[in-house]
């Protein structure tokens, strides 16, 4: 077996040195009725080749989204990464080292964490931003759970613009906490309706921008009515290049600020693993969750980062603490960072503008057929149109003439009795002939 | 091209000195210092070429940024020495042993990133039309038939995207099953005070209350307690098996069936299914949900804290609970039920968007497949083997936590041995870090005074452990030896000393801030 060096002869002789007869002997304390002599009823060891060859056939029954003109969006997104990025993630040093509790020896990945804290917290607008979090359906639960804490109070408010699984995620997360949660009914440009829904009791508005379908929000207003109510504004945004094209939450007024990073440096994956970005206001740090990366100097006073504020975390305040989170997602994390330093400023606009015009494309290039009614009124990258035939069957339709056409909202809420919405996403990797190919497909199907 | 002419010019070492002179530039050989990229990047340079865009549309007219954002650029050649400079101040498993017990730090086989970069998997929208993901859900539903036989469970959660979610989806799943059934007054979780810290943060996540139960002077849940402790009241008990002391429950049925009897379910935190995986089924030892991290025992990389991925076993009365999506064979190929509909309208709701860690699922089911159902025994005993070779090959120097009978994977010591050496744990663990290796788990678990918990993993060769054993035994002689000062200022050759960490936490200083340091101007 590749994997396992010890030889026979090595087991014996270990076997020998702990004074036990078999390796039987070690699993003493099993109790009889669990012990098994035989294997499982599992397939024997298989060679790298045999177990490639696999893989391989289970990859070629997908269809890859670069294999066809794309147009996916609704939280995750197909977007260019440089090949430096794949390569550095798999550096040893990174790939196989462990949460960094040794800082001495963890200064990369220390260092990395606190690059990405700055960068997440200069892109969101926000004054402080965590190690990362798992995606960013569990960083929106989250968030709602800590402003339960800062404000004491039971009540969350969520937008009929909030991402369906993010709502669902949140729910699930607030309720078995015991907090009331309002979901406000979908609503393609309604981010502003959380604004009537706030009380007394309410410990945060959820917004998502640009939400979603797409539509992107000024959220000032929100920010003042629920902070003159005590609430908290958490903004959401599922598409993080945005924050290259437009005003941050920060500059808005949003108290939390959460994303989901894998835009930036990650690829699809399926839907994992993927990064979540979590900032806020500086004063409520102590009831943030997941791990902070902070700067220090070691004994002879040269710089250094270590984990700190950790007596917030579970490994310290067991039960008092203020998440479970234990992990974070690291190797995700320093993905998104690697990305971003390459981008810089000046490409991470560009990036951003570069979607925004492709969007604009598919615009132009769908309006005019028969059926389509496009209605987000102010977009990033993403449009959602409303079609006279059920969203589900037109991408089933456009999937067999080769095109993945968008994600029908009924894919996300099944019974929102919204099915006639497709989500339609562009971004830089779209091309000239893909938005032609759209264009022809979609013309057919709707005819 | 020309060689570069070295005959008659051969390097030989000079005689030895004591005297080591200070570099000139402050620089430290091959270890280069790295600044921040805030210090080295350009406010105006990119690594990405990318065409201008037009100019933005009307209907986004103050909604633009119009102030910079405040992030630097590097060029490529840039960027790839900053991050490969930063990499070599790591420790890694690639590099040598990395002892973190309840960590499983084993190798990471390179094939599962290769496979896992397959564009059939890698560049697959979690949105697409099932039909365009047939071999994607497939990989996914083989994965959870190697789990679930793994385990002896009738269904498995694949979603949570760690072990700690993994717990908060099993704990969740208990709570639907008991307010299904009328039970929703059940609000005690019983955890050992051995337990990992996520287990009491998850019950309290959830809104349950804990209580702790004892543990007996060899290391394992106190019967008698568990039992006094049990009522009406309990929703579930939480216990780790093999347990954070690096032991197996031997009580475990008993556990479980006190448990049964007393309405509540048993969640095993399955942290240490490395030691008994192929050999043991926790579905015979009465378990109704254990999530499984398959980053340690099915050794998807750990990449300096995460991804991981937490998928969650299941009994018969637990299954119906599990959260959405699932996927369920269907007439016309495999199907994903998103939400609480047909098979599973009794799901609780979602832990996540999308269906779970993909890429995680990718290399675990490729390093399941490649050791098969053979090679994953082995796993166990090879893994339990080179803990117990330690232990034997320590315990006359260093003071063994239950020296009577074996452990499992992980071998636990206390500090008893360092008494009147005026030498920490902590010290001990920072010296090690001078002769090459990564510490083991320091003052983990709780109960048991200046922990040394040493998970060595079934990836190490008997030469390795060998050298290892000896860096433990030079340093134990020399801490009863008296050599106090190698150990107090450690670590001396690393690329940091010590670190302090309570300034870090008094004066919290969580990102870079301009005024701390001029940028370079644009270059």
């Amino acid at each position: 077996m590749r994997y396992l060096p010890l030889t026979p002869d090595d087991r014996a002789e270990m076997l020998g040195v702990i004074g036990a007869g078999s390796i039987d002997e070690l699993f003493v304390d099993v109790p009889a009725a669990a012990r098994r002599d035989g294997f499982v009823d599992l397939p024997m060891f298989a060679g790298e080749m045999e177990v490639e060859r696999e893989l391989a056939a289970l990859a070629a029954r997908n269809v890859s989204a670069g294999s066809a003109p794309f147009f996916c969006g609704a939280g995750a997104y197909r977007h260019h990464v440089p090949a430096s990025v794949d390569h550095l993630i798999q550096r040893s040093e990174f790939l196989t080292s462990y949460t960094p509790y040794q800082p001495e020896i963890a200064q990369g990945t220390l260092q990395v964490l606190f690059e990405f804290q700055t960068q997440v917290a200069a892109l969101t607008g926000m004054e402080v931003a965590n190690a990362s979090l798992y995606d960013g359906s569990t960083a929106c639960a989250e968030s709602v759970m800590m402003a339960q804490r800062v404000t004491r109070r039971e009540r969350a408010v969520l937008s009929g613009g909030l991402h369906p699984h993010y709502v669902a995620t949140t729910e699930t997360l607030a309720r078995a906490e015991g907090m009331d949660v309002v979901h406000l009914a979908a609503a393609i440009d309604g981010e502003d309706a959380v604004i009537a829904a706030i009380d007394a009791h309410t410990a945060c508005v959820v917004v998502q921008t640009p939400n979603v379908f797409g539509t992107v929000t000024d959220v000032s207003r929100i920010a003042a009515a629920a902070q003159a109510a005590g609430a908290l504004l958490i903004v959401v945004t599922t598409e993080a290049v945005s924050f290259g094209l437009l005003r941050s939450p920060g500059e808005m007024g949003a108290d939390i600020v959460v994303a989901e990073g894998q835009s930036i440096g990650n690829a699809l994956n399926f839907g994992g693993p993927y990064v979540g970005l979590f900032a806020c206001r500086e004063k409520f740090l102590r009831q943030a969750p997941g791990r902070l990366c902070g700067e220090t100097v070691d004994a002879e006073g040269r710089r250094g980062f270590v984990l700190t504020l950790s007596t917030r975390e579970q490994h310290i305040r067991r039960d008092k603490a203020t998440s479970n989170i234990c992990t974070n997602s690291g190797l995700c994390a320093l993905a998104f960072s690697i990305h971003m330093s390459l981008l810089g400023e000046v490409g991470l606009r560009r990036l951003a503008a570069l979607n925004h015009q492709r969007a604009r494309e598919v615009k132009a290039a769908l309006t005019g057929i028969k059926g389509v009614e496009i209605l987000t009124p102010r977009f990033f990258n993403e449009l959602t149109v409303r079609l006279a035939k059920p969203a589900a069957e037109v991408v089933e339709a456009l999937a067999r003439k080769g095109v993945l056409g968008g994600v029908p909202y009924s894919r996300l809420a099944p019974n929102a009795g919204l099915d006639d919405i497709l989500l339609i996403a562009a971004t830089e990797t779209v091309t000239a002939e893909d938005i032609a190919a759209l264009k022809t497909a979609l013309t057919e199907v709707m005819a | 091209m020309s060689m570069m002419n070295t005959v008659g010019r051969p390097t030989a070492p000079v005689a030895a000195s004591d005297h080591i002179p200070a570099t000139l530039t402050g620089g430290r050989g091959l270890l280069q210092d790295e600044a921040l990229i805030f210090e080295l990047g350009g406010w105006d340079k990119t690594g990405v070429d990318l065409p201008e865009a037009t100019d933005a549309d009307d209907c986004l007219s103050g909604l633009l940024r119009d102030s910079p954002i405040g992030l630097p650029g590097l060029s490529e050649p840039e960027a790839v020495r900053h991050y490969v400079r930063l990499s070599q101040k790591n420790h890694a498993i690639d590099l040598a042993l990395y002892p973190l017990g309840s960590c499983t730090m084993k190798h990471n086989p390179r094939l599962n990133e290769k496979v896992a970069r397959l564009a059939g998997f890698a560049d697959l929208h979690p949105l697409q039309p099932v039909s365009t993901v047939q071999g994607a859900l497939a990989l996914i539903d083989r994965l959870a038939h190697w789990l679930k036989t793994l385990t002896g469970m009738p269904a498995v959660a694949m979603t949570p995207k760690a072990g700690a979610h993994g717990e908060l989806c099993g704990l969740l799943t208990i709570k639907a099953a008991h307010e299904a059934a009328g039970q929703g007054h059940r609000k005690t979780v019983l955890v050992p005070t051995s337990a990992h810290g996520t287990n009491p943060a998850t019950a309290a996540f959830v809104g349950y209350s804990v209580t702790e139960i004892a543990q007996t002077a060899d290391g394992r849940v106190d019967l008698a307690d568990l039992e006094a402790r049990l009522g009406d009241h309990v929703a579930a008990i939480m216990v780790t098996n093999p347990n954070t002391c690096g032991l197996f429950e031997r009580d475990i049925i008993d556990i479980a069936r006190l448990t049964h009897a007393a309405g509540a379910y048993f969640y095993c935190d399955g942290a240490n299914f490395n030691a008994i995986v192929g050999r043991v089924r926790p579905g015979d030892l009465g378990v109704d949900a254990m999530h499984i991290n398959l980053h340690k025992t099915f050794s998807t990389p750990h990449g300096g804290g995460g991804p991981g991925a937490g998928p969650v076993v299941l009994s018969a009365a637990l299954a119906p609970f599990a959260p959405a999506p699932w996927v369920v064979h269907g007439a016309e190929g495999l199907e994903l039920l998103e939400e609480a509909v047909g098979e599973a309208g009794a799901a609780f709701g979602r832990m996540s968007a999308f269906h779970g860690q993909m890429g995680m699922f990718v290399r675990a089911y490729a390093y399941m497949r490649s050791h098969g159902a053979d090679g994953l025994r082995q796993v166990a005993e090879d893994a339990v083997l080179n803990a117990n070779y330690i232990k034997a090959c320590l315990s006359d120097l260093m003071s063994p936590a239950f020296p009577d009978g074996p452990c499992m994977h992980e071998a636990l010591f206390d500090d008893a041995w360092l008494e009147g050496t005026g030498i920490t744990t902590l010290d001990f663990a920072k010296a090690m870090i001078d002769e090459g290796f990564h510490p083991m788990t320091m003052y983990f678990p709780l109960v048991v005074h200046g922990a040394m918990l040493i998970e060595p993993t079934e990836t190490e060769s008997r030469g390795e452990l060998d050298r290892f054993i000896h860096a433990l035994r030079v340093l134990a002689r020399a801490a009863k030896a008296g050599e106090a000062e190698r150990f107090k200022g450690a670590p001396f050759h690393a690329p940091l000393r010590r670190l302090d960490e309570t300034l870090a936490a008094r004066k919290p200083k969580l990102r870079w801030r301009p005024e701390a340091k001029a940028p370079r101007a644009g270059q």
